[in-house]
């Protein structure tokens, strides 16, 4: 018996392309008012020319360490953002930079914090992996596969005890579904009947690693759902509209006390896994393919379609950019972190010390 | 006054926090109906009912991670890992979550979780179910660990963890479940970062955790025989640490002995002699001498593991070896 190899198991980016769905043109008379429809617009802006900055911040050296961008995906982190009640919980993993802005977090402190300096929202501790805004319901980026789903519970299980209908959403990658924490979580969620919402934001990559390659199931996170008494729920995720319609109802039925859902959201991820990665192993095609369905475009012309001036875009755009570059400004002008926060915070009476 | 066990005292420290405190929680793998495999939650179920008191699947990761979200949004809790060893299915939620977020946040993050978990051998469970892991914890910056050695410790610490803002492991020892004691009437609480002088001595300062604490006594009784008058302290919390305590006793007795269940290599009594050699090096009239279990995984038969966990008969040999050089 000779083995023959797969070409595509030695390059991935020989494999065959897995390209997009067209967009659903209904999805141009979903049931969304035009007004949040504008701001669905200008999250997603927002989100696209914030990280697009910090990538540019990281070729001046400005942002040290790794960082982890969503460009591509902001329409999941835009769709959720938008129809979370304000005191409802977000948590995302270190591809955190979206979410976190989604939730009304001020871009400065992001970017300072990206830029390691004292004004930063972490005042430096942090950094690019671990974005948290409690006033804000983003309660943290948790750098390590899996665990936040387990915390994102605990949430919801004190939001279920104290009775205040806050739901709890958290996002997670493709890769995510196939550590164990994972199953513990869904699991634990279901038979709790806890206010908590997954969303599996399915790039189609496990960091380097196409996911379909290491998965037992087409749908990495939809096609387990059963297992957990759950509806399968597959999502657009490169249309803001379509995920604001699917959220609302997930996170609606969540705060009813109906119980969690797990949402796979498709999409691609446009750049690498990392700061590092330049993302070789893609076919070309695929990368082209989906970089011409990314979110901005398509919902740009959809408003256009809808009777939205071209100029009041434009507006919204300049807006954005306005803002984008005080971000920068006020990043950039931050000092670096006083040497005694080293020492701060271990414990919650603000200091490090564990002996007499 | 009333005499309780070791394992009562865990459900009365429990009760008494729940009682103060209506918002405390607890959850963990039969806990609830069936009152804990070590029957140390017997009763909470039928007073503070199954909202407050829930039994979960094997899900340790679930778990700590369940009792970390609802804790750093408003809800303390209580967690049961049941056998310390189980802490490694669960290690990234303690050590890398509920430790550090507080650091990582600056600040924005509280997360007051009791994490407590049956340790240590003596049960002839085998290598899987009756590690002492204390140092397991104890190394991991932002976890706080006590491990108390006697009933009213139990419930007067017990209560100084749910109140404490920070993520505190409690480590309940096995053979020590059966232990009783009396136990004042009232409010117990007891503070964080405390050792105890339990027997007072001019000639070498014992310091020990948990079921060392006894067999140190037992050792030290022993050794005023020979006229060996031995200081023996019962760390009881090993982070915070009372450093203080313990170096005092030092430059008092000029010797230091850890006697230290968990495998040598790591050891918190390593941690002990190190600062001891730091601070206090020019009062000891000896070594520091660590008496520990052997690094070794830890073996399922009595006469093995008897062999292998430090004995009353091996503290006082070794003491008695070495007190006189």
């Amino acid at each position: 018996m000779s083995i023959e190899f797969d070409p595509g198991l030695i390059d991935y980016a020989q494999r065959p392309p897995r390209l997009p769905q067209p967009v659903d043109p209904n999805n141009d008379d979903l049931p969304i008012a035009l007004e949040t429809r504008l701001e669905l617009y200008e999250s997603q802006l927002t989100l696209r020319q914030f990280e697009k900055r910090a990538y540019d911040l990281f070729l001046q050296n400005l942002v040290k360490g790794t960082s982890h961008l969503s460009l591509g995906m902001e329409a999941i982190a835009a769709g959720f953002g938008k129809a979370m009640r304000r005191d409802d919980y977000s948590f995302a993993t270190y591809r955190g930079h979206a979410h976190t802005l989604a939730r009304g977090v001020p871009l400065g402190p992001v970017l300072a914090e990206l830029l390691g300096r004292a004004n930063g929202l972490l005042e430096g501790k942090g950094g690019s992996m671990h974005l948290t805004s409690v006033e804000h319901g983003m309660m943290g980026s948790y750098a390590i596969i899996g665990a936040h789903l387990t915390i994102a519970n605990g949430a919801a299980w004190s939001a279920q005890l104290r009775g205040t209908e806050q739901v709890s959403v958290c996002f997670f990658g493709d890769g995510t579904t196939n550590i164990g924490a994972f199953h513990e979580a869904l699991n634990l969620a279901a038979v709790w009947d806890l206010p908590v919402v997954f969303v599996c934001e399915n790039n189609l990559y496990m960091e380097y690693t196409p996911i379909d390659l290491i998965t037992a199931v087409e749908n990495p996170a939809a096609d387990r759902a059963s297992a957990y008494g759950l509806e399968p729920i597959i999502v657009d995720g490169n249309d803001a509209d379509a995920v604001y319609v699917v959220a609302t109802e997930v996170i609606d039925r969540a705060r009813r006390g109906l119980g969690p859902a797990l949402v796979e959201a498709t999409t691609y991820r446009e750049q690498g896994h990392s700061r590092a990665d330049p993302g070789k192993y893609r076919p070309v095609e695929e990368v082209a393919a989906w970089k011409a369905r990314d979110p901005i475009p398509l919902y740009h012309q959809r408003l256009l379609r809808l009777g939205v001036p071209e100029q009041d875009l434009t507006t919204i755009q300049q807006a954005v950019a306005g803002r984008v570059d005080e971000a920068t400004e006020f990043a950039k002008s931050g000092a670096a972190p006083a040497l005694e926060l080293a020492m701060k915070d271990v414990w919650a009476d603000g200091s490090a010390v564990w002996r007499n | 006054m009333a005499e309780l066990s070791y394992r009562d005292a865990v459900a009365r420290g429990i009760a008494q926090e729940m009682r103060r405190d209506p918002s405390l929680v607890m959850l963990g793998e039969d806990i609830a109906a069936a009152g804990g495999v070590f029957k140390t939650t017997v009763g909470l179920l039928d007073e503070f009912g199954p909202l407050r008191v829930r039994d979960t699947p094997i899900s340790e990761q679930a778990i700590l991670g369940a009792a970390m979200g609802a804790a750093m949004t408003g809800v303390p809790v209580i967690a049961e890992i049941m056998f310390s060893d189980f802490l490694a299915v669960c290690f990234d939620i303690l050590a890398n979550q509920m430790a550090k977020t507080r650091y990582m946040t600056a600040g924005q993050v509280t997360v007051p979780v009791v994490v407590r978990t049956a340790n240590g051998g003596g049960s002839r469970f085998g290598a899987q179910h009756s590690q002492s892991v204390e140092n397991w914890t104890m190394m991991i910056p932002g976890l706080k660990v006590v491990a108390p050695s006697n009933p009213v410790d139990v419930v007067g610490l017990m209560a100084a963890a749910v109140r404490d803002p920070d993520p505190v492991v409690f480590f309940e020892h096995k053979s020590l479940m059966a232990r009783k004691a009396e136990i004042p009437e009232g409010e117990l609480v007891d503070r964080l970062g405390t050792a105890r002088v339990v027997r007072p001595g001019r000639d070498c300062t014992i310091v020990a955790v948990a079921l060392m604490v006894e067999r140190a006594l037992q050792a030290a009784d022993e050794l005023a025989g020979d006229g060996i008058e031995a200081e023996v302290i019962d760390v009881r919390s090993l982070v915070p640490l009372d450093a203080r305590t313990i170096l005092d006793s030092v430059v008092k007795t000029g010797r230091l002995y850890t006697v230290e269940e968990n495998p040598r290599l790591c050891g918190w009594g390593a941690e002990i002699a190190s600062i001891a050699a730091d601070e206090v090096f020019w009062d000891l009239d000896g070594p520091v001498v660590r008496i520990a279990t052997p690094h070794i995984p830890l073996p399922a038969a009595d006469a093995l593991e008897d062999e292998t966990i430090p004995s009353v008969a091996r503290i006082y040999e070794t003491i008695r070896r070495t007190a006189d050089q």
